[in-house]
């Protein structure tokens, strides 16, 4: 009924002494998410959240002894890229990034070796996933969706929070919703969300979200027409912002031209895909697709 | 952020790249002494943070230190594309072969760096890329290995560089790379890189972008930006931690999250109006960030109306409308503004502001077409 995280996903959070970090796995703790270990360096054999979560010195010692499935880094960006390699190197298979403003160099060399093994990065700069009724990872608020057929993708943060809680105004609920992060360089993408989705037996239709910057939406299109049986409705943000501008995000930039709002909603409708004009027309666009 | 001609090439040097003998100077008196001292004919550039310089007139040649200090002159009351030139740079003036433009920069859709190069130097990339794009040589760079000789090599072959240069052309290949990286640079180019008619390499022209998010570990470069530069209302918006960008119409727009204020400009200007800004005040609404944030779209005269479009996640409605109370009560706006909250505590959050005289929307297009309402009364 989801993808990437569900009711086995067993969480370690890496910097769950900062005050993001153990915010927000108080959070996921109160929504249900198995939050099983944190890590901070050199705080290893304390225990946060009234004794439920044991803190670890390192990423290799919590999974030995938690079984953990999953990452989360809540640390900060000029110690993220560190973090991400530790995680990869104890043998977490899916690790996810909230952490924005990581050097754009650090993420290709973090790139560059994750490729080279069998894990799954989401983010950097993303606020996580969350499937309803299952599992939160990452700060998207656990109350504005509920649990359904609709799954999610997108770029953004509140913008994604939107979609969501106009799909629950509606009576519509996502199976799971995907923030893959606005930054130039990052791990996971549209395509390997929407392969996900149109594999997942509960998903029976796609949101995605995309903005100005980069040809992600484009070759996203292209995957849609060529291999997508599920229908999918798209919006794309940016539509008025100026070239050359960073809007907020890293990756969010019209550079020489290439990038536009206009080109990756031609894209979209060129595949098929039903692209909404503002955020608001998703719920009506989705019960008009079979 | 972007670094000017000389402050590139004065990093491009310490890496060993040859470049021309020069000084900057930020008077006509200045620039005619540093001609002096070079001696022979020089080219007076002028150093803004546009391109298009040569175009408008901002680069000349002098054949004497008199001809500098009135070019200095000249090019010091000028304005670029808006902005004024406070600064010239004066450097010995070469004898051109030939000229290669030689750049690095990010490629997205590879998420690896490229090296990319053309016999056709002296024009923009971008130009050349649009009109002969076959003209291009690029070769892609592994993260971790780095540019490797072979590759530096390949790029010569590729332009057709004769033999005789191969060998320093490597290493300003090699340097080139090493300031990119040790910079966390966006994009490093020479264009030209030139070859003279005494068969020397030389750096003419140089452009840094450094990444801010890397700026952190550059304290350095973080003191080379130049304020001036920039518009003030987004250097004050950095120092309270917002995002801002200026924007021509008359909507001013307060939105939490960089997708939601994209959207929010975009709903708009779907309902006829035109934005003001792009902002984007992050995760928290504190009073002075609000106010901050208030204050920095106030200063744009053109503003008839704000709208605030906040969806309150982990940050709960009513703390929001909080930080617009406090920010109101400091700022005091005489312009009407349009609220819209959803999301956590929104009910309460509507209720604090029920007072405020405040158009309430419930939707974003309900908000939209509010505020264009409000800006055309």
């Amino acid at each position: 009924m989801s993808i990437l995280v569900d009711k086995n996903t067993r969480l370690l959070v890496q910097g769950i002494t900062g005050n993001e970090g153990l915010f927000h796995a108080q959070q996921m703790l109160a929504y249900g998410t198995k939050v099983v270990a944190g890590v901070t360096p050199g705080k290893g054999g304390e225990w946060v959240l009234n004794g439920k979560v044991p803190v670890f010195d390192s990423c290799r010692t919590a999974i030995e002894a938690t079984g953990a499935n999953t990452s989360i880094i809540f640390v900060p960006a000029r110690f993220s890229p560190d973090a991400i390699f530790e995680a990869t190197d104890a043998g977490v298979p899916f690790i996810v990034c909230i952490t924005e403003g990581i050097p754009v160099q650090d993420m290709m060399r973090v790139r560059e070796y994750l490729d080279q093994k069998e894990v799954r990065l989401l983010g950097p700069n993303c606020p996580g996933l969350l499937t309803p009724g299952q599992a939160k990872v990452g700060i998207i608020p656990g109350d504005i969706a509920i649990p359904g057929e609709v799954g999610v993708v997108s770029r953004s943060g509140t913008l994604t929070y939107e979609v969501l809680y106009a799909l629950k105004l509606s009576g519509m609920g996502a199976s799971t919703c995907v923030g893959i992060g606005g930054d130039p360089v990052n791990g996971t993408n549209f395509i390997d969300c929407l392969d996900m989705f149109e594999a997942d037996p509960h998903t029976e239709k796609v949101v995605m979200i995309g903005e100005i910057g980069g040809t992600d939406e484009e070759k996203a299109a292209q995957f849609i027409a060529a291999h997508m049986t599920k229908p999918v409705v798209a919006f794309i943000a940016g539509q008025t912002a100026p070239p050359g501008k960073r809007m907020g995000h890293a990756g969010a930039i019209i550079e020489g031209g290439a990038g536009t709002a206009v080109e990756k909603v031609k894209a979209l409708e060129a595949a098929g895909v039903k692209v909404a004009k503002h955020p608001e027309e998703i719920p009506s666009l989705l019960q008009s697709t079979a | 952020m972007k670094l000017h001609e000389y402050q590139s090439k004065q990093i491009f040097a310490r890496y060993g790249i040859p470049i021309p003998k020069g000084q900057v100077a930020a008077t006509a008196t200045e620039a005619r002494q540093i001609a002096e001292e070079l001696g022979g004919r020089v080219v007076i550039k002028s150093q803004v943070l546009v391109g298009g310089r040569g175009k408008a007139g901002g680069v000349r040649v002098a054949k004497s230190p008199k001809e500098a200090e009135e070019a200095a002159t000249q090019i010091l009351g000028m304005e670029i594309r808006g902005l004024p030139v406070r600064k010239v740079l004066v450097d010995e003036a070469a004898n051109i072969d030939q000229e290669i433009y030689l750049g690095i920069t990010n490629d997205r859709t590879t998420r690896r760096p490229v090296m990319m190069a053309s016999a056709a130097g002296g024009v923009e990339i971008e130009e050349v890329a649009r009109t002969t794009p076959e003209k291009i040589i690029k070769v892609y760079i592994d993260p971790l290995l780095g540019l490797r000789d072979y590759q530096a090599r390949d790029v010569a072959l590729g332009i057709d560089l004769p033999r005789e240069h191969w060998k320093p052309f490597g290493e300003i290949c090699l340097a080139l790379w090493r300031a990119f990286v040790d910079s966390d640079a966006t994009l490093a180019e020479i264009n030209p890189l030139v070859i003279t008619k005494e068969k020397a390499l030389l750096a003419l022209d140089g452009k840094m972008l450094v990444d801010d998010n890397a700026l952190f570990r550059h304290t350095d470069l973080a003191e080379m930006r130049d304020v001036d530069e920039e518009a003030t209302a987004e250097t004050e918006a950095r120092k309270y931690g917002l995002s801002f960008i200026k924007l021509d119409g008359q909507i001013g727009c307060m939105v939490n999250g960089a997708g939601l204020a994209m959207t929010t400009m975009d709903i708009v200007k779907l309902f006829g109006g035109e934005p003001a800004n792009f902002l984007d005040i992050g995760g928290g609404a504190g009073a002075d960030k609000v106010a901050a944030a208030l204050r920095i779209i106030l200063a744009d005269k053109n503003v008839k109306v704000i709208l605030f479009n906040v969806f309150g996640g982990i940050t709960r409605c009513d703390e929001v409308a909080k930080g617009i109370l406090a920010a109101l009560k400091e700022v005091q706006p005489t312009i009407p503004m349009v609220v819209r909250l959803v999301g956590t505590n929104a009910e309460e959050g509507r209720k604090l502001l029920a007072d405020a005289k405040m158009i309430t929307a419930d939707t974003l297009a309900d908000a939209a077409r509010k505020a264009v309402a409000a800006a055309q009364a």
